[in-house]
C-alpha cells in the first residue's frame, strides 16, 4: 500500500494530469484511498493503469457503498492492485443522490477492466447506480422484474417478525 | 461444412460480447438475454439453438443458469444467469452486530467457510487495529488449510462425478468426513463452525487434537497419491481435460480471475506468498503453477495445493505456540468465565459485549485472503456503532464466472461441463 | 385430576377430500385448542378420525417407502451434507434411496436443501409440479423450513409458503445423521404410520395440515372468517384466565399429561 506521503504524491500527479479529479485523500489502517469526481473516474483509472510509475492493472473489487446520511450519498469503490509491487489503492467515486426517481450515473469501466462487467451489474442491481456504456446493464442477483434497490440504506430489510406469545395476537398469520 | 471447434478460445478483443446493437442479426428468443450476435457468423441454412441449462441441473454446481447458444454441439455464446440463491447476506449484515455477522458471512462461500470468517474477522481486526495472539494465528492457519483441503476434495469428488469418474466422489467424501471430524473436534460442528472470533479463535483445541491431525496428515498423503493414480494419467481424463478451456493469462488478469485458474496459466499469484497475512510467513510451502492453463493444469494445480496444505498443517501443528487463543482486549473479547464471579469490570464487559456488542471506530478497510477459489476480499465500512454500515465480500467465484464464456465458446457442450467443473464455482459465493 | 388418554389408532391418508372451509376451520380450531381456548364437544370433534388401510395399500406403501428416488436438488450449504449422505459413511443406500434422479419426472422425493430465494421459488414450484404422484418433500435445514437466520427481502420465509412440505429437518446444516433420521421418519409416514411426535404428547392430533391438490390455500371464505372472527373476539373479550390453582379441562389435561408431577409439586 502506498504510504501516506506516497498517496499524496499520487493525488498530486493525478490532479496535474486530470485537474479536479481527486477531491480528497485519506489514509487509514495502512490503506490509502482517493476520493474522485465521478465524471472523471475513467481518466483516473486509466491514468493509474497506464502511468509508468503506477500500473495498477488489476481491479480486485468494484462495489457500491451507501453512506446515508452523509453526503455525497453513494460511493462506488474500486480496489486496485498493482501485482508486481503488491500495492493496493482504493478509489472512491463519490456520487450524490439526484433525488426522487432519478438514478445516479457514472461512466462504466468495462473497457479498462473487463472484470467490471458483473460487478457493475451488481452495483446497479443493489444501489441503482447506472453505468453509462456498460454493454448489458440489467439486474444480476435479484429477479429481473424486481422493483427497488435493496442495499440502499433506506430500503427495508424485509422478512417477517418472529411470533412469540407476547405478539402472537398482533402479527397477522397467513390465513388472515 | 461446419468446422470443428478450435481447442483454444481465441482472445476476443473489444468490449461488447453482445453486439446486438451493431448487427442486423435475427432475434431468436424474445427476451433481451436470449438474443445473441453469433448467428451472423452462420451460413443461411444454419440456425443457432439456444438451450437453457439449469438452474436445476446436476452439473451446474448449484443453481447456476446458463443460456447456451449452440451450433450443433459447439457452443457459440454463453450467458450465465445467477441470483437463484441470493440471500441478501450483505444487507442482513448491516442489521446485526459484528459478532452476529460472522455466521452470516460464513454461509456465503459454503465450502470455504473458514475463509469467509477469516476475511471478515481480519477486516474487523484491521479496523480495530487488534493483534491476535500467536496461538490463535497458528490455529487459524491450521483450520484454513484444513478447509482448503476439504474444499478441494469436494471439488475433486464432484468433478469426477461430472466427468464420469463416479468412484472419485465416494473416495473424496470419505476423506472429507475425516476432515469434518477434526472440525467437529475443535468446534463442535461439522460445517459452518463459527470458530473464528474477532480477536482470535473462539475456543482452544481439545487435548488429542494434535495427534488426530497428524494421523490425518500422515494418511492423507497416500490418499492424494491414490487419487492421482486414478486420474492423472487416465486416458479418458486426459482426453477430456487436456487442451480444453484455455484462456490466455493476460485475459484472465483482465477478467479479475485469481486462484488456481490463474496459477494454472503460470502466474505465481498466491496471496499467502505475495502478501502474507496471518502466520503464513512462518511456513515453508510452495505455490504450484501450471503451464498452459487447460483443465488438466487446473486439476494438477489443485492436487498439488492439497499436498502443500498438508505440509503447512503439519508445520502448524508441530510449531503450535502456547498461550492464549484469543486477544485479551476486554472491549472486544469476552473475559474468561471464571472471572465473571469475582471481577465487576469483567461482568460489565461481558454484559456490554453480549447485549450490544463492541463498537468499531469509523473507517473503512479491505482485507483479502487466498481462498480455494481465489482472492476473497472483505470490505467493511464502520460508522462507530456496534453494527457495520456496509459489508461487502468480493467473492472469487463471482468474478471467476466471467471467465466461463471465454473458456467455453467455440468448444463442445461436453467441454462446457468440464470447464464448469474446473472453474469450481460456488453459487453461494456468487449470489451471496 | 382425571387424565384422559386417547387410544391411538393407525393413521392413513384421508379418504374423503376436505373442503377448503372445513380445513380452515379445523386449523383455526387447532390453534385455539393449542392456546387452551377450546373445550368440551368442540374439542372432542377436533380429534382426528381413525382410518383403515387395506393390505394392498400396505404393500404399495412398503414398496414406495423402501425405494424412494430423491431428486438431485441442492440449493446451498445443505446440499453438501445431502451429498454426504450418499457417501460411504452415512450411506443412504441402506434405505434404498441412493438412486438420485436428476429429472423430476423420475423422482419421488424433493429434498429442499438450502435457502429458497425469491428468484428460485417459482423454479422450485415448477419442479415440484413436474414430479409425479406420489411425491414427498423434505425441507432440509433451517432455511427451507423457516428461512433460518435470513429474515430478509431475498429469502422466502419457509418453503411451505408456496409448496407443501412433509417433513422438516432442523439444523444448519443438519448432520447427515439428522437427515437420515428425518428420512426414516418420512419412510414411516409413507408406510402409513406417521410419527405424531409432539402432537401425541400435547394431545394435539388434528393440528396437522394435510396437503391436498384440490385445496385452494388463498383466502378463507366467509364462513371460516366468521368463525375465526367470533373466536378471536371471544378470546379478546374473555376474562383473564384463572390462576394455576383452578381446574381447567383442557389445560389441565395437557399440563397433567406432560408436566403432571411438576404442576402438582408447585401446588
Amino acid at each position: 500500500m502506498p504510504d501516506s506521503p506516497g498517496l499524496e504524491l499520487i493525488a498530486g500527479e493525478l490532479n496535474e494530469a486530470h485537474p479536479g479529479s481527486v477531491l480528497s485523500t485519506y489514509h487509514e489502517h495502512g490503506q490509502g484511498c482517493l476520493v474522485v469526481d465521478p465524471e472523471q473516474v475513467l481518466d483516473v483509472l486509466g491514468w493509474l493503469r497506464e502511468a509508468p510509475g503506477q500500473e495498477y492493472r488489476f481491479l480486485s473489487s468494484l462495489h457500491g457503498v451507501d453512506y446515508l446520511p452523509a453526503e455525497p450519498r453513494f460511493g462506488v469503490v474500486y480496489e486496485l492492485l498493482n501485482m508486481p509491487r503488491v500495492e493496493r489503492l482504493r478509489i472512491r467515486a463519490a456520487l450524490p443522490d439526484p433525488g426522487a426517481e432519478a438514478l445516479p450515473e457514472l461512466p462504466s469501466s468495462v473497457e479498462l477492466f473487463p472484470t467490471a462487467e458483473f460487478q457493475e451489474r451488481e452495483v446497479y442491481d443493489f444501489f441503482g447506480i447506472v453505468f453509462r456504456g456498460h454493454p448489458d446493464l440489467r439486474r444480476i442477483l435479484m429477479p429481473e422484474e424486481y422493483v427497488g434497490w435493496p442495499q440502499r440504506r433506506d430500503f427495508p430489510i424485509g422478512g417477517e417478525p418472529v411470533i412469540f406469545t407476547h405478539n402472537e395476537r398482533q402479527v397477522p398469520r397467513w390465513y388472515e | 461444412m461446419t468446422e470443428g471447434p478450435s481447442t483454444a478460445s481465441p482472445h476476443r478483443p473489444g468490449l461488447s460480447r453482445d453486439r446486438v446493437a451493431q448487427t442486423e442479426a435475427e432475434v431468436i428468443g424474445t427476451s433481451a438475454i436470449e438474443r445473441t450476435a453469433a448467428p451472423d457468423a452462420l451460413e443461411s441454412e444454419q440456425e443457432l439453438f439456444t438451450i437453457n441449462m439449469g438452474p436445476h441441473h446436476p452439473a451446474t454446481h448449484g443453481v447456476l443458469r446458463l443460456l447456451v447458444s449452440l451450433q450443433g454441439e459447439v457452443v457459440r455464446d454463453l450467458k450465465p444467469i445467477v441470483g437463484y440463491v441470493h440471500t441478501g447476506i450483505e444487507k442482513s449484515c448491516e442489521d446485526k452486530s459484528y459478532w452476529k455477522v460472522i455466521p452470516f458471512v460464513e454461509r456465503m462461500d459454503y465450502l470455504a467457510y473458514f475463509f469467509n470468517m477469516e476475511a471478515f474477522c481480519g477486516c474487523v481486526e484491521r479496523l480495530l487495529e487488534l493483534e491476535i495472539p500467536p496461538r490463535a494465528n497458528y490455529l487459524r492457519v491450521l483450520h484454513l488449510e484444513l478447509n482448503r483441503i476439504h474444499s478441494h476434495l469436494v471439488w475433486l469428488g464432484t468433478t469426477g462425478l461430472e466427468l464420469g469418474a463416479m468412484s472419485m466422489f465416494f473416495y473424496c467424501f470419505r476423506d472429507r468426513d475425516r476432515i469434518l471430524d477434526l472440525f467437529e473436534m475443535s468446534s463442535g460442528q461439522r460445517m459452518h463452525t463459527r470458530y473464528f472470533q474477532v480477536g482470535g479463535v473462539f475456543e482452544d483445541v481439545p487435548a488429542g487434537f494434535a495427534r488426530r491431525v497428524l494421523d490425518f496428515c500422515a494418511e492423507f498423503r497416500t490418499r492424494i497419491d491414490q487419487y492421482e493414480a486414478l486420474l492423472t494419467n487416465n486416458e479418458i481424463f486426459l482426453q477430456r481435460t487436456k487442451g480444453i478451456g484455455i484462456v490466455p493469462r493476460q485475459r484472465l488478469i483482465d477478467l479479475g480471475v485469481t486462484g488456481p485458474l490463474l496459477r494454472a496459466t503460470g502466474e505465481p499469484w498466491d496471496l499467502r506468498k505475495v502478501d502474507p497475512y496471518l502466520a503464513y510467513g512462518d511456513f515453508d510451502f510452495k505455490v504450484p503453477v501450471g503451464t498452459v492453463g487447460d483443465g488438466w493444469d487446473r486439476y494438477r494445480v489443485r492436487m498439488a495445493e492439497m499436498r502443500e496444505s498438508v505440509g503447512i498443517i503439519e508445520q502448524a501443528i508441530e510449531g503450535l505456540p502456547e498461550g492464549p487463543w484469543i486477544a485479551d482486549d476486554r472491549k472486544v473479547v469476552l473475559p474468561p468465565r471464571d472471572e465473571l464471579s469475582t471481577s465487576m469490570e469483567a461482568l460489565i464487559h461481558h454484559f456490554k459485549l453480549v447485549t450490544e456488542g463492541f463498537r468499531v471506530p469509523p473507517g473503512e478497510a479491505y482485507y483479502a485472503v487466498e481462498s480455494p477459489r481465489g482472492e476473497l476480499g472483505c470490505f467493511v465500512l464502520a460508522d462507530g456503532s456496534a453494527k457495520p454500515a456496509r459489508v461487502h465480500i468480493r467473492d472469487p467465484s463471482f468474478v471467476n464466472l466471467q471467465a466461463l464464456r471465454d473458456m467455453s465458446v467455440d468448444g463442445y457442450v461436453a467441454d462446457l461441463i468440464q470447464n464448469l467443473a474446473m472453474l469450481d464455482p460456488i453459487l453461494g459465493g456468487i449470489d451471496r | 385430576m382425571e387424565v384422559r388418554r386417547q387410544k391411538l389408532r393407525g393413521l392413513a391418508p384421508l379418504d374423503q377430500p376436505r373442503t377448503p372451509d372445513e380445513l380452515r376451520v379445523r386449523q383455526l380450531r387447532a390453534r385455539d385448542m393449542l392456546r387452551g381456548d377450546l373445550d368440551g364437544p368442540e374439542l372432542e370433534k377436533h380429534v382426528t378420525d381413525s382410518l383403515l388401510m387395506t393390505q394392498f395399500e400396505k404393500v404399495l406403501n412398503w414398496g414406495r417407502a423402501n425405494a424412494v428416488f430423491p431428486a438431485t436438488f441442492g440449493l446451498a450449504c445443505c446440499a453438501i451434507e445431502m451429498m454426504s449422505i450418499v457417501s460411504p459413511r452415512y450411506d443412504i443406500a441402506r434405505f434404498g434411496a441412493e438412486a438420485m434422479r436428476a429429472s423430476p419426472r423420475q423422482a419421488d422425493l424433493l429434498i429442499l436443501s438450502g435457502r429458497v430465494s425469491i428468484k428460485m421459488a417459482p423454479v422450485v414450484r415448477r419442479l415440484y409440479d413436474q414430479m409425479l404422484e406420489p411425491k414427498w418433500v423434505i425441507a432440509m435445514g433451517a432455511c427451507s423450513s423457516s428461512a433460518g437466520m435470513f429474515a430478509n427481502y431475498a429469502v422466502v420465509q419457509g418453503a411451505d409458503k408456496f409448496m407443501p412440505v412433509d417433513l422438516h429437518v432442523p439444523g444448519c446444516p443438519p448432520r447427515p445423521e439428522a437427515l437420515l433420521y428425518g428420512f426414516n421418519k418420512l419412510q414411516k409416514l409413507i408406510l402409513g404410520h406417521p410419527d405424531p411426535g409432539w402432537r401425541r404428547r400435547y394431545n394435539a392430533e388434528g393440528t396437522e395440515e394435510w396437503a391436498r391438490d384440490d385445496l385452494i390455500v388463498d383466502q378463507p371464505s366467509g364462513a371460516a372468517l366468521a368463525t375465526y372472527g367470533r373466536a378471536r373476539d371471544a378470546a379478546r373479550n374473555a376474562p383473564p384466565p384463572p390462576d394455576a390453582g383452578a381446574e381447567s379441562d383442557v389445560r389441565g389435561v395437557a399440563a397433567d399429561e406432560v408436566f403432571g408431577r411438576e404442576q402438582r409439586r408447585r401446588r
